[in-house]
């Protein structure tokens, strides 16, 4: 099965501490080496983001940053796991590093598990 | 957090951690058997204390430290029988007081060789194949004896059976819990490929049939093999077989139809393909590359993977650098089913005749006498050359060999297409 997961949090707190810096990137590469994570990335600001819309039949482009969300997102990371479960844990991993690192920091991170073709093709 | 709720989270703690947790009390009691008897007994432990405690903070050390204090108590309950474990508990208990608090340094330090000395020690060519199969995936990729036997399609006692026995013969050989080097190390890595692309071309058969566990061999094949290319960075094929199953992996989406029809690689909807798994591959391949030396079977297979992979459709294919590997290919390991390929290669390259000179050398091979492929394939070329009556006696030859109803079907059709493209005999 695989996942994404989302992190989310308000914008301009200012720079992570190197702390949480090294001891995600330490999670990282344990992930890579226990063969469950196939894509990771951070995301630019928003300030520099631009939505293309459509309503009622007319597309509009905006560009950012969109004052109106509290929370965005700044990363993510692809795995290919088991169950939600082992998502789950290991999304509690990563929040964990931010709980020690970075106390004031408020943040989630959202699971999604992202269809496979077992999700598709069903067996009768 | 329901108890059910509990019971699913460790699973998935279990899934996370028990690999490790086994590669490292396997080398404090230099017994795999043991060491996983000692790694459930921890989990029994978990299951029966977490719901009423919860989960503690750091599972894995918590597993492992509960799976040492059985380890202990069970060579102090033994050393007055035997000399040796009275040793080894002594040896075991200084550890213990050293060990058990830095449990995540001890993984950071070793952790690495201990999982590597479990993957040759669970593919030892000591034990059948598929003793190694079942062995690796209950001890590397955490799958339960009932999984890996919904996974082959064998009785749960029969798995059971077959890991008791694998564990009982690792014991009794005396086979030590160590990486091979010097000349054995080459050999030894080539059984633990072997093992792991056994597993994924067991998931990769069966993405038609109707039980996902057998399809989900591929994902664990792949975790293994990524597993690997961390722990032997330097050595080419294990990048090469990554590379490889990434890439057919790719195609699972697109390599059966709504019915469960198999959709054969050229006629397959291309935009299916999933694209982060070929960037995968191909950035597997390119480190197998990188590394250099003669290219290996697996890179090999992986570079003809990768030139279908590049190519955007199916006339976009590089053919003649297709037809090269497989020469390499058959080099490195002759054999007709290469030659087989090549010859559809050399078809594609540059024409049927090419394709079919190569294929009438084939036609007396033995071992290809019942194979289906090859009055397929030859039937093919005589068909796009005009042979027609040629060509539909090829096909009805195929459609008589093949086992599978529906490319059957596939091959009287084009049995009776030659049929009716032909100028009818007699009056009508």
């Amino acid at each position: 099965m695989r996942f994404m997961m989302l992190v989310k949090s308000g914008e301009n707190k200012g720079l992570p501490p190197k702390e949480l810096m090294d001891a995600i990137a330490k999670l990282a590469e344990d992930s890579n080496k226990a063969g469950t994570m196939i894509a990771t990335g951070g995301l630019a600001p928003t300030s520099m983001s631009t939505r293309v819309r459509v309503s009622r039949g007319q597309l509009t482009t905006t560009d950012g940053p969109f004052t109106e969300a509290k929370e965005v997102v700044g990363g993510y990371a692809v795995f290919e796991l088991k169950s939600k479960e082992e998502a789950i844990e290991g999304a509690k991993r990563f929040m964990e590093l931010h709980k020690i690192h970075w106390p004031d920091w408020e943040g989630e991170t959202e699971i999604r598990q992202i269809f496979g073709p077992e999700d598709f093709c069903l067996k009768a | 957090m329901t108890s059910t709720d509990t019971h699913r989270a460790i699973d998935a703690v279990w899934r996370i951690e028990s690999a490790r947790i086994i590669a490292g009390l396997a080398r404090i009691v230099r017994d795999v058997g043991l060491a996983e008897e000692l790694a459930q007994d921890a989990l029994v432990a978990a299951l029966q204390q977490w719901p009423e405690s919860g989960i503690p903070d750091n599972p894995g050390a918590w597993l492992m430290a509960t799976a040492k204090h059985r380890a202990i108590d069970m060579f102090r309950r033994n050393k007055r029988l035997e000399r040796k474990h009275e040793e080894l508990g002594r040896e075991l208990q200084a550890q213990q007081e050293m060990a058990v608090p830095d449990f995540n340094a001890a993984l950071d330090d070793d952790i690495g060789d201990d999982l590597l000395r479990l993957v040759f020690v669970s593919c030892h060519p000591v034990l059948s194949t598929q003793a190694r199969v079942a062995l690796t995936l209950r001890l590397l990729g955490g799958l339960t004896t009932e999984e890996i036997a919904r996974a082959f399609l064998a009785p749960e006692p029969t798995v059971a059976q077959r890991i008791v026995r694998a564990k009982r013969t690792l014991s009794e050989a005396r086979v030590p819990f160590e990486v091979p080097r010097g000349p054995d190390l080459a050999a030894r890595l080539s059984s633990v490929l072997e093992v792991i692309y056994l597993i994924f071309n067991e998931g990769y058969a069966a993405t038609a049939g109707g039980d996902w566990m057998r399809p989900a061999l591929c994902e664990d094949a792949l975790r293994l093999g990524r597993i690997l290319a961390e722990l032997v960075p330097n050595e080419p094929e294990v990048h090469g077989l990554v590379a490889l199953m990434e890439i057919q992996a790719s195609r699972s989406m697109a390599r059966v139809g709504p019915s469960g029809q198999p959709i054969l690689l050229l006629d397959q909807d291309r935009s299916r393909w999933d694209q982060l798994l070929i960037r995968r591959g191909l950035a597997a391949l390119d480190r197998a590359e990188k590394l250099g030396g003669v290219r290996g079977p697996y890179a090999l297979q992986a570079a003809i993977a990768a030139c279908h992979a590049r190519a955007l459709t199916p006339e976009e294919t590089d053919w003649a650098g297709i037809v090269a590997l497989y020469e390499a290919v058959a080099r490195l390991m002759p054999s007709p089913i290469v030659e087989l390929n090549r010859a559809v290669a050399l078809a594609m390259a540059f024409g049927p005749a090419a394709g079919l000179e190569l294929v009438d050398t084939l036609t007396s091979e033995p071992s290809l006498k019942a194979y289906h492929l090859l009055p397929s394939v030859r039937g093919d070329f005589l068909f796009k050359l005009g042979r027609l009556a040629e060509a539909q006696a090829e096909f009805e030859r195929a459609a008589s060999l093949t086992r599978n109803t529906r490319e059957r079907e596939l091959l009287l059709d084009r049995a009776q297409a030659c049929a009716g493209a032909q100028p009818q005999p007699g009056p009508r």
